[in-house]
């Protein structure tokens, strides 16, 4: 095993990545000041004013308005607030809108809502399938409109996926589910900064980021609401965001957070094309040097986003690796989140309709600004080594004598 | 060395961790993973297994500035350990579950799975001591600390699983230097409460999980004339020597209390005597484990029958690779039931151990009634 590395080699922006000078900046200028921008003084106007300057920088950089900026404590409530916001307030105008309809290959800020709704709201849940590259079976969403289009209370089909990187087919989701009167949410927090994004010219009715997948703060995040989108709030209190979410709102984060997604906006096609190129020659030279590895996801770089690598290493268990990377000065992820402290294969690969077994054995390798190609070396370096170790080390679903 | 510390999330193997760290290893910590279906908080007095025990081995891991995982190891431990603890009770046995985490789990997969990654060695708070022998042999010794020892349930993992074993603790006084020693390193585990039960048994109500897992199988207690004297709903909740919760209808003719003396599930009987005849003369034992060379019959030793027993004097009687049995009379042993585990000792040295058998007791020896065994 080689010796740990001087410098980490990072390669997991798609949990999270560094904080970028401007939003650097942004928040700590803002950090010293005083005062509660729903606050009628002086001090209270500042505070509204860099809000709402914040607001409108993150408007124009995602194809919004600012009037359609809801802000929120990060992605995972941004989801909360769409599924079941959408889904109450559908319901509230016509009872019989009770199917929730989300891909199977949802984030869990996605997924676990719509559960929820169903075992306590009364909604019914209708799971889309993906193709084995995780992309929605679009038949099965036609399907399901033609069948039950006038229960639907929404649709929720993330812009990219987190852990294979698959990009959606949203243009045709949209199409098909307004035919139907229906509206769409589109869980975006993989995909700014990586692929266009414009809540306008998607025709997408909501729209969930976060701010330090781009280089924000953590605990900041948005729901861009289309104009006229009805939405039940989830957070009630003081009546800020218009009522939708209430919450006492902090400038200098918001700025931080603005103006990272300005800067990843701004920058996207000269990082993509950059991070596209580390990412390729990632994969082609795993693949070559690791016997047993398999390329999840789009085959088709197009397809998925320009940072994401995800691979299986057969025969081995995702976490015996991400020890030996570690070990090795390579930070990298499984992909899915643990449940309850156990690792479980991941939900996206089994929708996918990768076995159990393989599905155990996955690496995410995400790139990101600070990613260089002397991270793509130290990956190719180690990981041979590493996936040789871990397949000793076996399977532990194995028991043997 | 490169040293795997297993991490419970309580005080003991947090401080053997501390200890590692200090000699010098490189350590990382390693929380397993038993149950699919954690609970979110301890319950009583269990001492592992909820999500707050795994918070609390990461936190203790923060602190000694280790790295920290979680592995997955409930498929195992539920397929040896949880498996093998029903179909023990359901054979009339006794089983000594933390003997087979110990011998199927701790020192088998973690292990295996630890020397596959590159670790030398695993690191637990367990209280037992490791000696270089004469030869250079390792050794497993009682720990300083005799009321804490636990050189019982880990005689299962033999020799050379032995030699890959680190157990801090085994020199010190007592707990409460253990538990001072947390608070002196900040580790927020100093003050939590000794684990006695069944991890995986939610309540601690060993009989409610065995009645949940087996069924209801209702049959007679009998005395040895085979005369009918009470009821159970199940054999399987009866171990070898238990007075208590018989609930008997009709006394003894001679008004003495009764003791189980045998459990037979296939029969569905559990036979209940007086105490003396519980007096056991000889234990055999199979699945021997030896640390060094099978010691000869005549030998002189000493050895214990039950978790936390006593340490009584016996003569091996008859020992090979596979299996002991010893004489125990002098010992004033009662009610060995079978499925617990037999260790040998030599001063505080472990000779071997084996899992119980059968037992003969001195009424059998002396020709009296009984389908004897041994």
């Amino acid at each position: 095993m080689s010796a740990p590395r001087t410098r980490a080699v990072y390669l997991d922006h798609a949990a999270t990545t560094s904080m970028r000078p401007a939003a650097l900046a942004a928040l700590t200028a803002g950090l010293a000041r005083t005062g509660n921008p729903s606050s009628l003084h002086t001090a209270g106007r500042a505070a509204r004013r860099t809000v709402e300057e914040a607001r409108e920088q993150i408007a124009a950089a995602l194809g919004a308005r600012p009037s359609e900026v809801v802000w929120t404590a990060g992605g995972t409530e941004a989801d909360n607030l769409a599924v079941k916001g959408l889904f109450w307030a559908r319901r509230t105008q016509d009872p019989s809108r009770r199917r929730v309809v989300v891909s199977a290959v949802e984030h869990h800020a996605v997924l676990d809502p719509a559960f929820w709704l169903a075992e306590h709201a009364g909604a019914e849940l209708a799971l889309l399938p993906v193709d084995g590259e995780g992309r929605v079976e679009l038949d099965a969403l036609r399907a399901e409109l033609e069948e039950h289009g006038d229960a639907v209370a929404l649709v929720s089909v993330m812009w990219a996926n987190n852990e294979v990187g698959t990009l959606q087919p949203l243009e045709e989701v949209v199409g098909l589910a307004h035919r139907y009167g229906v509206p769409v949410h589109a869980d975006a927090v993989q995909a700014v900064g990586q692929v266009p994004v414009d809540l306008r010219a998607s025709g997408v009715d909501a729209l969930t980021v976060s701010g330090h997948k781009v280089g924000g703060p953590g605990a900041t995040g948005a729901l861009l609401a289309r104009r006229g989108l009805d939405l039940t709030p989830v957070l009630h209190g003081g009546g800020q965001e218009r009522g939708v979410r209430s919450g006492t709102l902090d400038p200098a984060l918001l700025a931080a957070f603005a103006a990272a997604v300005d800067e990843a906006v701004v920058t996207r096609e000269e990082h993509a094309a950059r991070v596209g190129t580390l990412r390729d020659d990632l994969v082609r030279r795993v693949l070559q040097a690791v016997p047993g590895a398999t390329l999840r996801g789009p085959a088709d770089a197009t397809h998925r986003l320009p940072g994401n690598a995800h691979l299986t290493f057969a025969g081995c268990e995702g976490d015996s690796l991400l020890y030996l990377l570690d070990a090795a000065g390579v930070e990298a992820s499984t992909g899915s989140a643990c449940q309850a402290g156990v690792p479980r294969p991941s939900h996206v690969l089994l929708a996918m309709g990768v076995g159990e077994d393989d599905a155990r054995g996955a690496l995410r390798f995400s790139f990101g600004a600070t990613s260089t190609a002397d991270d793509v070396d130290a990956v190719v370096d180690v990981l041979p080594g590493a996936v040789e170790r871990a397949r000793a080390a076996g399977l532990s679903m194995a028991v043997g004598a | 060395m490169r040293v795997l510390a297993a991490m419970s999330g309580g005080v003991d193997s947090a401080v053997a961790a501390a200890r590692a760290v200090d000699a010098g290893h490189d350590v990382v910590g390693v929380h397993m993973a038993l149950s699919r279906t954690p609970a979110q908080e301890r319950t009583g007095s269990r001492g592992c297994c909820s999500i707050e025990d795994a918070s609390d081995a990461r936190r203790a891991a923060d602190v000694l500035g280790i790295p920290y995982y979680v592995w997955d190891m409930s498929e195992r431990f539920e397929a040896t350990v949880v498996a093998d603890f029903l179909s023990e009770y359901a054979a009339g046995r006794t089983p000594n579950p933390c003997v087979r985490c110990n011998e199927h789990v701790k020192f088998a997969a973690l292990l295996d799975k630890a020397v596959a990654l590159g670790f030398d060695a695993v690191c637990t708070g367990h209280y037992a001591r490791v000696v270089e022998g004469v030869d250079g042999a390792r050794e497993l010794h009682r720990a300083a600390d005799a009321a804490k020892d636990q050189s019982y349930v880990l005689a299962v993992m033999g020799p050379e699983r032995l030699a890959r074993a680190l157990f801090p603790l085994g020199d010190v006084a007592s707990k409460a230097e253990v538990r001072a020693e947390a608070v002196a390193r900040g580790l927020s585990v100093a003050a939590k409460p000794d684990s006695y039960d069944i991890c995986f048994v939610a309540d601690g109500d060993t009989q409610g999980f065995l009645r949940r897992a087996l069924g209801e199988q209702p049959g007679d207690i009998v005395d040895e004339d085979g005369a009918v004297v009470g009821t159970h709903d199940g054999a399987y909740a009866y171990t070898v020597g238990q007075r208590r919760g018989l609930s008997l209808g009709r006394p003894a003719p001679d008004g003495r209390p009764r003791y189980v003396l045998a459990v037979e599930p296939v029969r569905r009987r559990v036979v209940v005597g007086p105490a003396e005849h519980l007096d056991v003369a000889h234990v055999r034992g199979d699945a021997a484990v030896w640390f060094g060379t099978v010691p000869p019959a005549g030998a002189s030793c000493t050895v214990q029958v039950r978790a936390h027993g006593a340490d009584v004097p016996a003569r091996v009687l008859a020992a090979d690779a596979g299996s002991v049995t010893v004489d125990v009379a002098d010992g004033g042993v009662r009610g060995v039931a079978p499925g617990q585990s037999l260790v040998l000792y030599d001063g505080t040295r472990v000779l071997g151990q084996a899992t119980v058998a059968a037992t003969r007791t001195a009424a059998d020896l002396a020709g009296a009634a009984s389908d004897g065994p041994a």
